[in-house]
């Protein structure tokens, strides 16, 4: 764009600080963490944004994991996320504050903020990055980010623009260990004004899903199948040995179209991402469209009939064999060995 | 207008169950692919459709990108939308989400008021989901994204976000912005009949005078971010296989987790 904005007039790297009934969500605290040498190198202070109501105790745990500072906008309206209540807030002390970086996570609700606050301002937003370095002369933030699925990776700027923002993915960032000791500035931003009628849209109820419906991308042990399970009932050898290990169950694309399955099981492109420790892969052939799901697992086990299966290909051990007869026996001696 | 206007914007993209990886360096081979239809705008598409059979009105499909993009509107209109329209150009070329949400946000006010704008929740190429809230923005409408559900009652709509291991109900005036998850629906097939109307369909060529564009806000003018590099991971694993009888491959792989501490 062809106006030109005073880029030094913007200073200080900034995370939301995203919270949900009152309880920071982990990738608050992830930010912090990648925020924290990145700012040191800046030269700049690294400040939390936090908006919510009755956030004091948030506040303190914001300065125990890394931040210098806290912005926080305490309000009844706030309590619950809203897009354009939130929106406005945020937009108002980012006006005010000018940071140069501001970070957010790339939850469902980071998602939903970060384009309507990026539009507001009309600056640049890249989505669902998994690495962040500094361009210390620039004061450029440089986001890398999967393309394609995870396929290839690009690394984004946004040079004329501040502030500079991103959504980070959940579970990338390391937070840092909590000092109680560390002690930060609050500054309570209390000139924001907020009206009923900025909320546009109400929340009139909250589902909580079923116990069966276990996050995936929280687990730590993912055991997934796919087609060559053979038959819906196979799932029940997967949960057996998932439970066992304390991890959740995992699908492919083929397994949920067959109706084996219910699709939030779904590990891949159209489902979810996940980056357990280990992910176990029964009976999954590995198109293209599951590989980007789980690529980033820590160790990967294949089991398949089709040694050329292309899973195979990333599995750090692979094992061809029929999935009916290889899980049941590693349920068995594992549960042996752990004295299950 | 009698019945609702809706419209729904999509994205052509890669039709990623056909790539293939390379053998030697396991990256995509993108080379030959079709495009299709973004996978998650089916389902917006879908969901449009379903709210007119209920509600009356028309499903306009709008796109921007290159003049191939016109197959994928042809079949938007075999699946049942009652018009399309392309937004193609150079000016228009490598936007970032900013300046193709304020092409799309300019296009929709020249079509004229509308009930609701869908998309689906991300494309399966950029995975940014941004588009959708951007457009909202420049409408000054409010936005629902990740819907899983969506009912239309007495011109209200409620509809279900889903969330990170729960859902919200939520109440939103119209006109809004909405967009979908995977889940909401299964899209239909184009029908014959609505083949042979796709294929005398006719699609008009939107450029930016005709939607009296800001030139300095669409294309690569108008974006923020620049891309200054690309590399390709490798996705080869260690590749150990472990052979034996199911038990003697049990014992193998128990022994080699628990030296990695990972059960």
């Amino acid at each position: 764009m062809n106006e030109k904005i005073d880029l030094s007039a913007y200073k200080g790297f900034w995370v939301f600080a995203e919270q949900r009934n009152g309880v920071l969500m982990n990738v608050a605290l992830e930010l912090l963490g990648a925020g924290r040498g990145l700012a040191d190198t800046l030269g700049v202070p690294l400040s939390a944004v936090l908006l919510g109501s009755g956030t004091d105790e948030m506040t303190k745990q914001l300065i125990h994991f890394g931040a210098d500072k806290v912005y926080v906008v305490d309000h009844p309206l706030l309590k619950q996320y809203q897009t354009n209540a939130y929106t406005k807030a945020l937009v108002s002390v980012i006006e005010k504050y000018k940071p140069e970086i501001l970070l957010f996570g790339a939850t469902i609700l980071g998602r939903d903020l970060a384009p309507r606050v990026a539009t507001r301002l009309q600056i640049g937003l890249s989505a669902d990055c998994v690495q962040l370095a500094i361009d210390e002369e620039k004061h450029l933030l440089e986001q890398t980010k999967p393309a394609f699925g995870g396929n290839v990776m690009a690394t984004i700027v946004i040079p004329n623009h501040r502030p500079q923002m991103a959504t980070i993915r959940p579970n990338v960032m390391k937070r840092l260990e909590p000092q109680t000791s560390r002690t930060g500035e609050i500054i309570k931003v209390d000139d924001v004004s907020l009206q009923a009628d900025d909320l546009c849209t109400k929340i009139i109820d909250i589902v909580q899903e079923t116990e069966s419906a276990v996050n995936i991308q929280e687990a730590k042990i993912i055991v997934a199948g796919g087609f060559g399970l053979g038959k819906p009932e196979n799932f029940g050898l997967l949960k057996e040995l998932a439970d066992l290990l304390g991890g959740a169950v995992g699908a492919s694309r083929a397994a949920v179209d067959a109706d084996w399955i219910p699709s939030y099981h779904l590990v891949g492109q159209t489902g979810k991402t996940v980056q357990p420790k280990l992910y176990i892969a029964c009976g999954i052939s590995g198109c293209i469209q599951h590989i980007v799901g789980m690529q980033s697992s820590e160790t990967i086990i294949a089991i398949n009939k089709d040694p050329k299966a292309p899973i195979f290909n990333i599995a750090t051990y692979g094992i061809v064999g029929d999935v009916t007869e290889i899980v049941p026996a590693l349920t068995k001696t594992f549960r042996e060995k752990l004295g299950k | 207008m009698v019945g609702m206007r809706i419209i729904v914007c999509i994205k052509q993209v890669p039709d990623t169950d056909q790539m293939k990886f390379d053998k030697e360096t396991y990256s995509l081979i993108r080379d030959g692919v079709p495009f299709v239809i973004n996978p998650f705008d089916e389902n917006a598409l879908e969901s449009a459709l379903q709210i007119k059979e209920q509600h009356g009105g028309e499903v306009i499909v709008i796109s921007m990108g290159v003049p191939q993009v016109a197959e994928s509107l042809r079949h938007a209109i075999g699946m049942g939308a009652d018009r399309a329209i392309l937004l193609s150009d150079r000016r228009f070329a490598l936007a970032d989400t900013l300046a193709t949400s304020y092409t799309l946000a300019t296009a929709i006010k020249k079509i004229g008021d509308f009930d609701l704008v869908l998309f689906g929740k991300q494309s399966v190429d950029s995975d940014t989901g941004q588009v959708g809230p951007s457009v909202a923005e420049l409408l000054d409408v409010p936005q629902i994204t990740y819907a899983g559900k969506i009912e239309i009652t007495d011109g209200k709509l409620i509809a279900e976000r889903m969330l990170e291991g729960y859902s919200e109900i939520v109440e939103s005036p119209m006109p809004a912005v909405i967009s979908v998850v995977r889940e909401i629906n299964k899209p239909r097939h184009p029908s014959l009949k609505g083949v042979l109307k796709a294929k005398k369909a006719e699609i008009p060529i939107w450029t930016p005078d005709d939607i009296d564009a800001d030139p300095d806000r669409i294309g690569k003018n108008g974006s923020a971010t620049a891309v200054t590099g690309t590399f390709t991971p490798s996705l080869k694993g260690k590749n150990e296989i472990l052979e034996g009888s199911p038990e003697e491959i049990a014992e193998m792989l128990f022994s080699k987790l628990r030296e990695q501490n990972l059960i």
